[in-house]
């Protein structure tokens, strides 16, 4: 028994290993290809979210924007693929964490950190993580691992500067 | 004969579901794991992420080669460069100082993780920012260092598709190689009990 299990918590069973999780994930996205005809995505659901929630507090605002308005002009864009993908994400990672033991209510980087830092730091990180998928149009799912797999040259352009910006930051800032 | 073309409900739950399930299992919902990457130490988003380009790219290949795929059915991103760098810049340091991307907060969030869930806020903020300050300087962005020919390394420069699967397949090999080894020579990898744990 390990002392996690002597606390009344359940056993934490390790992560799959990369090759592993990598071919399940290609698998994966490949049947999305196959389903869909196109490939996984996130920040699209945000997108979704925004264009509802506008066309809800501020219909006429968001009927006239450039970018919102031509993506609600056939109706709501709430429950498109997308949004139940997203759905379907968070069931997913809720039935696979509960399973193997790994499900905790916690702030992660609270105590590394400390909390006021780490609300900003994973607020920030969000803001610009949003507002640069709008700009590439897609994010590290959609254009980075989905774009990548149809063989699409900005894919590589957006995964090379990802990287080489990340480690740059994250030499500067620590977040988490 | 696929893509199927299904963007129904069900087909978005299960393709989420399969994405969400893969992702927790590879310790992707604990920004400890994610941000390790960035420091080297971890090697994991890379491997996972280049191993399912190649099983996918391959996959989508072989569908084809064989007629059960119509050939240019699958959706390409556009390649506008200056778009795809500045925002994968902004993706890169928002992943760098938060610890997610936008699919993986969504499984840091259901795996119990509360920062998860700001980081979340953070994205919709962005995107609503996006829409906001939506004019001709962002739409020259998004025009600016367009290829006009098409959007994939065949369609632009020729290369034959089996040259460019090849390539990729170099490029995985090279990072388990030297991710594995820079993996031996750091902290070490962030094992499921310390993601749980939390960062310290």
């Amino acid at each position: 028994m390990t002392a996690s299990e002597k606390q009344g918590n359940p056993e934490i069973k390790p992560f799959w290993s990369p090759l592993a999780a990598g071919i399940a994930l290609g698998l994966a996205l490949l049947l999305t290809f196959v389903l869909s005809g196109h490939g996984l995505g996130a920040s699209g659901a945000a997108n979704d979210m925004v264009a509802g929630v506008g066309l809800k507090l501020a219909p006429e605002a968001t009927r006239a924007n450039g970018y919102l308005g031509p993506m609600v002009a056939d109706g709501s864009p709430m429950g498109s693929w997308m949004t139940w993908e997203i759905l379907g994400v968070a069931i997913g990672a809720l039935v696979a964490a509960f399973m193997a033991g790994r499900f905790r209510v916690q702030l992660d980087g609270a105590r590394s950190v400390g909390t006021p830092a780490r609300l900003i730091s994973t607020l920030a990180g969000g803001f610009m993580a949003g507002l640069g998928a709008r700009i590439a149009g897609g994010c590290t799912s959609g254009l980075g691992l989905s774009g990548a797999a149809a063989l699409g040259i900005s894919a590589f352009v957006f995964l090379a500067l990802f990287f080489a910006t990340g480690m740059i930051v994250s030499r500067m800032v620590k977040g988490v | 004969m696929f893509p199927l073309n299904d963007n129904g409900m069900l087909s978005g739950l299960l393709c989420g579901i399969l994405f969400g399930y893969v992702l927790e299992n590879a310790g992707f919902g604990s920004p400890v794991k994610l941000s390790a990457q960035f420091k080297l130490s971890d090697w994991a988003v890379f491997k996972v992420m280049f191993t399912a380009i190649v099983v996918a790219a391959v996959g989508l290949w072989l569908l084809r080669l064989v007629g059960l795929m119509k050939p240019d059915s699958i959706a390409v991103p556009q390649a506008a460069l200056m778009a795809s760098a500045v925002g994968g810049a902004l993706v890169g340091a928002g992943f760098a100082v938060g610890g997610y991307c936008p699919g993986t907060s969504v499984v840091g969030l259901f795996s119990g993780r509360l920062d998860a869930l700001v980081f979340i806020v953070g994205v919709v903020l962005g995107t609503a920012g996006f829409a906001v300050f939506y004019g001709a300087a962002l739409k020259s962005l998004k025009a600016a260092w367009l290829i006009a020919e098409g959007d994939t390394f065949t369609d632009v420069y020729g290369t034959p598709e089996p040259v460019v699967l090849a390539v990729l397949g170099l490029a995985l090999i090279a990072i388990f190689y030297f991710g594995s080894w820079f993996e031996r020579r750091g902290t070490g990898t962030v094992t499921a009990e310390q993601a749980v744990e939390g960062a310290r």
